[in-house]
């Protein structure tokens, strides 16, 4: 009982310190800190600034206006990449050697994923309220409904599966020239979704993707919860649920590969 | 190789906007032929200085000469005449040591002929010609520093600048580069200024040093003569019984002043020089104290930086509001 | 001259090896603008059908836009590489031997513009293989490369010009969301005509980038438009001016040497 008891109290303590040490690192660089709040404002404005005009495509039909409609994106790109900038921070960790000093130091290693896990989801709530604040000040309007709350929860579990994946990749190739190799996947699964339109409003190649890509899934099932109509809800959040323990087993066979390499 | 001039140096003043003087009204004259060591140790000025003197910074005050030629108006002129390696090795990684070499051949004009000549003598010179087709990023600290200074001596220049050059270097690479930049005094009468926070580098190559602190020179001569400055050797006993140090002491204080010694130790400076050392053993037997170790030193450049600035220069790092020190 | 020739050239040929040795910088460059470029013209085919769109084909319509974002890397890989060579002293090394300031900065961008032209190539090569067709013909086509190569050397210049006032690799990484937004803001996924936002019009239309871009697409979607093509050679001439120009000057600066 003793030895579960220090073992947990272990986890939670090097959790606790990786996690004050990332979110440190993250709001005292501007370097870092900057780009992942401007890069989705900077979406979310380019976006419904440049192609409003697509509400009047035939078969667009959203109640939340074309702000609604690219909110639920972005919120979403904002969980994922949430989860590439980690990875970014863990490749730079192991760069600059700190990474091998936090495996010898920590008598709980399994705390260094759930640290970092920690404070890319701290990071994330911060940049998902303030994009929403945005949203909201843009003109956004939510009809009656669940609202963003669930859209939230869908989007916790989106950055979970984000941060397992690239913590995968920068562990096993602990370097950040492995940077294209985190953010190019994720990137993909974003864009070869309903972006810009809905859908049915979607043609070609990138219907034919679109349809089985889990970011589609998603997509609806927030913009649902947004206009208090949730469509697809028990399959987004199976989904994500799946994503997030297939990318567990994946960083923790990463964190071993790390673990063994030394 | 025929010049005739070293490096005059009067009253050199450089101000950064937002710190204190890094160089605070420097004199000195470097004759052609020596090597002139500048000793100090991280912030004293010593980088800031070559900075200035080889054109790349200019002075807020004060006038340099080098070469014969003044280092603000004719500065054309003192990189004509002058080779330098500045600290930390400064290279391309990408590149291979070669390439460097076609690089600085061309851009200091020499003919076709000349450049490949003259880069395949110098690789050979400093001990490259089997590295030399790999990317200088994989080289270890000791080569880059051999290639950098390669590099330096392309044009034939007749004063050489060496910015710390042996800093972080293993102590073959070390001996490797003294070897060299001695041979260069020797053989081809090159002028060398160069800057180290190593005394023992200072000892061996230097003709005469100049200790600079604070952006000051506070002492300058050849190592024998500053050491000779502070002529009395001192003694340090580590005494058999750690209770025993006041004692100990006690008795030494009789002796000489006292100056700081290894941790057990205690140590002071011989008033009456070595020739005292056989009535300290006499006296502290006279006082029943018991000794574990005892070392005479003779004066060091250290003791001499020691004398002029109150502080060691091993560890000491004067706080300068620039990076370039 | 002709010692500034040879300067020129060792300095360029330096800055093209350096750029080949370095696959991370030449492979996002050439990769990441296709990939927009097919994600844009599938995702957003559906505008081909708002009234007043110029073109059926959006495919046609992105195309000029990967050329400017190849340009946005040039940006970023010359201002890196010298800024680079400022923070390791290398550039100090080049200064203390008779180089003209000019021929450094020239030779810096030989790295940049090398790539430029793959990319050039490689863009128009890939819209014309997906089904995109030159308005302007091949004549025009040959305009489109000048262009877009002149683009991305008008670029580098601008990033040669930040690396030499700011000497750190940081800032101009840090910049670069800046220069994201410089492309966003801009007409690069829907005509400023069909733009319904009034304050995103009105962005979009002082933003030279706008003009960069529709001189490009003109070729594409309507042949010679002489007023699109003057506006956006006369901005890559004011870039040109200001970033190679204004680095020269600089360099003048931060070498100090007399």
């Amino acid at each position: 009982m003793l030895r579960r008891t220090r073992a947990g109290g272990s986890f939670i303590a090097v959790a606790r310190g990786v996690a004050w040490r990332n979110l440190h690192n993250h709001f005292s660089h501007p370097m870092y800190f900057v780009p992942s709040l401007v890069f989705p404002l900077l979406f979310f404005t380019a976006f419904t600034g440049a192609l409003g005009a697509l509400t009047n495509v035939r078969g667009f039909d959203f109640e939340a206006g074309y702000e609604g409609f690219q909110y639920v994106f972005v919120l979403i790109q904002t969980a994922a990449f949430g989860g590439v900038f980690t990875g970014f921070a863990i490749a730079r960790d192991f760069e600059t050697g700190f990474a091998r000093r936090l495996l010898l130091a920590a008598p709980n290693r399994k705390g260094i994923i759930a640290g970092y896990a920690i404070a890319a989801l701290g990071r994330w709530v911060f940049t998902a309220v303030i994009v929403t604040g945005v949203a909201f000040a843009a003109g956004m309007t939510v009809p009656a409904g669940p609202g963003v709350l669930p859209l939230y929860a869908l989007a916790l579990l989106i950055n979970g599966a984000g941060i397992l994946f690239a913590s995968g990749v920068a562990m096993r190739l602990r370097t950040v020239q492995a940077g294209p190799l985190m953010q190019t996947p994720v990137f993909l699964a974003l864009f070869l979704a309903p972006v810009y339109v809905p859908l049915a409003v979607l043609e070609g190649w990138i219907h034919s993707i679109a349809r089985y890509n889990p970011v589609t899934a998603f997509l609806e099932a927030g913009r649902g919860f947004l206009v208090g109509r949730p469509s697809g809800v028990g399959l987004a959040f199976g989904l994500a649920v799946a994503l997030l323990l297939a990318f567990g087993v994946w960083a923790l066979r990463g964190l071993r590969n790390a673990e063994t390499s030394g | 190789m025929g010049d005739r001039h070293g490096i005059e140096v009067s009253q050199l003043v450089r101000e950064f906007p937002k710190g204190p003087r890094a160089i605070d009204g420097i004199d000195l004259q470097v004759a052609p032929g020596e090597v002139y060591g500048f000793l100090g140790p991280n912030g004293a000025g010593k980088s800031t200085t070559v900075l200035v003197l080889t054109t790349l910074l200019p002075p807020t005050s004060g006038t340099a000469r080098v070469a014969g030629h003044d280092v603000v108006r004719e500065g054309h002129l003192v990189r004509a005449a002058i080779g330098a390696a500045l600290q930390e090795a400064a290279l391309d990684p990408l590149l291979t040591a070669r390439e460097h070499m076609r690089l600085q051949t061309t851009l200091h004009g020499l003919s076709r002929a000349d450049r490949k000549r003259r880069g395949d003598e110098l690789l050979e010179r400093v001990g490259l010609v089997e590295a030399a087709d790999r990317r200088v990023g994989g080289y270890s600290g000791g080569m880059k520093r051999r290639l950098d200074l390669g590099l330096a001596l392309v044009h034939r220049p007749s004063i050489l600048f060496l910015d710390e050059p042996t800093t972080g270097l293993d102590p073959q690479s070390r001996t490797a580069l003294w070897d060299e930049v001695s041979r260069l005094t020797r053989e081809d009468g090159v002028t060398v200024f160069l800057t180290t926070q190593y005394l023992e580098e200072a000892d061996a190559l230097a003709h005469r040093v100049g200790i600079i602190d604070r952006g000051r020179i506070v002492a300058e001569g050849t190592p024998r003569a500053l050491k000779d400055e502070i002529g009395r050797p001192s003694v340090e006993v580590v005494p058999a019984n750690d209770g025993d140090r006041d004692a100990v002491a006690a008795v030494l204080g009789k002796f000489g002043e006292s100056v700081p010694g290894l941790n057990q130790s205690v140590a002071v400076r011989m008033r009456g020089g070595e020739s005292e050392l056989a009535e300290v053993v006499r006296a502290l037997d006279a006082a029943g104290l018991s000794v574990a170790q005892l070392r005479l030193h003779a004066p060091t450049l250290d003791d001499v930086f020691l004398e002029k600035t109150g502080r060691s220069l091993e560890g000491a790092t004067t706080e300068l509001g620039e990076g370039t020190s | 001259m002709r010692e500034f020739t040879r300067q020129v050239s060792v300095l360029g040929r330096r800055s093209i090896v350096r750029t080949l040795r370095q696959p991370a910088s030449i492979v996002p460059a050439l990769l990441f603008p296709l990939i927009l470029l097919a994600v844009n013209a599938g995702g957003l085919r559906s505008a081909t059908d708002l009234e007043g769109f110029p073109s059926e084909s959006f495919l046609d319509f992105a195309l000029g836009f990967a050329f400017l974002q190849g340009a946005v890397f040039a940006t970023v890989n010359c201002g890196t590489d010298l800024a680079r060579d400022i923070q390791t002293g290398f550039l100090n090394r080049l200064a203390l031997t008779p180089v003209r300031g000019v021929a450094l900065i020239l030779g810096q961008l030989a790295g940049v513009a090398a790539l430029a032209v793959v990319q050039a190539l490689v863009f128009l090569g890939a819209g014309l293989a997906a089904g995109a067709s030159v308005r302007a013909g091949i004549a025009g086509a040959l305009v489109l490369l000048i262009l877009s190569f002149l683009v991305s050397v008008a670029f580098a210049g601008v990033g040669a010009l930040l690396a030499v006032r700011t000497g750190s690799g940081e800032a101009i990484q840090g910049l670069f969301p800046l220069v994201f937004a410089g492309l966003f803001l801009s007409s690069m996924n829907m005509p400023r005509n069909l733009i319904e936002a009034d304050w995103f019009r009105a962005i979009a239309t002082i933003n030279p980038v706008s003009y960069l871009i529709e001189g490009l697409r003109s070729l594409i979607l309507e042949g010679w438009n002489a007023l699109a093509l003057l506006l956006s050679f006369g901005i890559v001439a004011a870039l040109i001016l200001v970033g190679i120009g204004g680095a020269i000057l600089a360099l003048r600066t931060r070498l100090a040497r007399v």
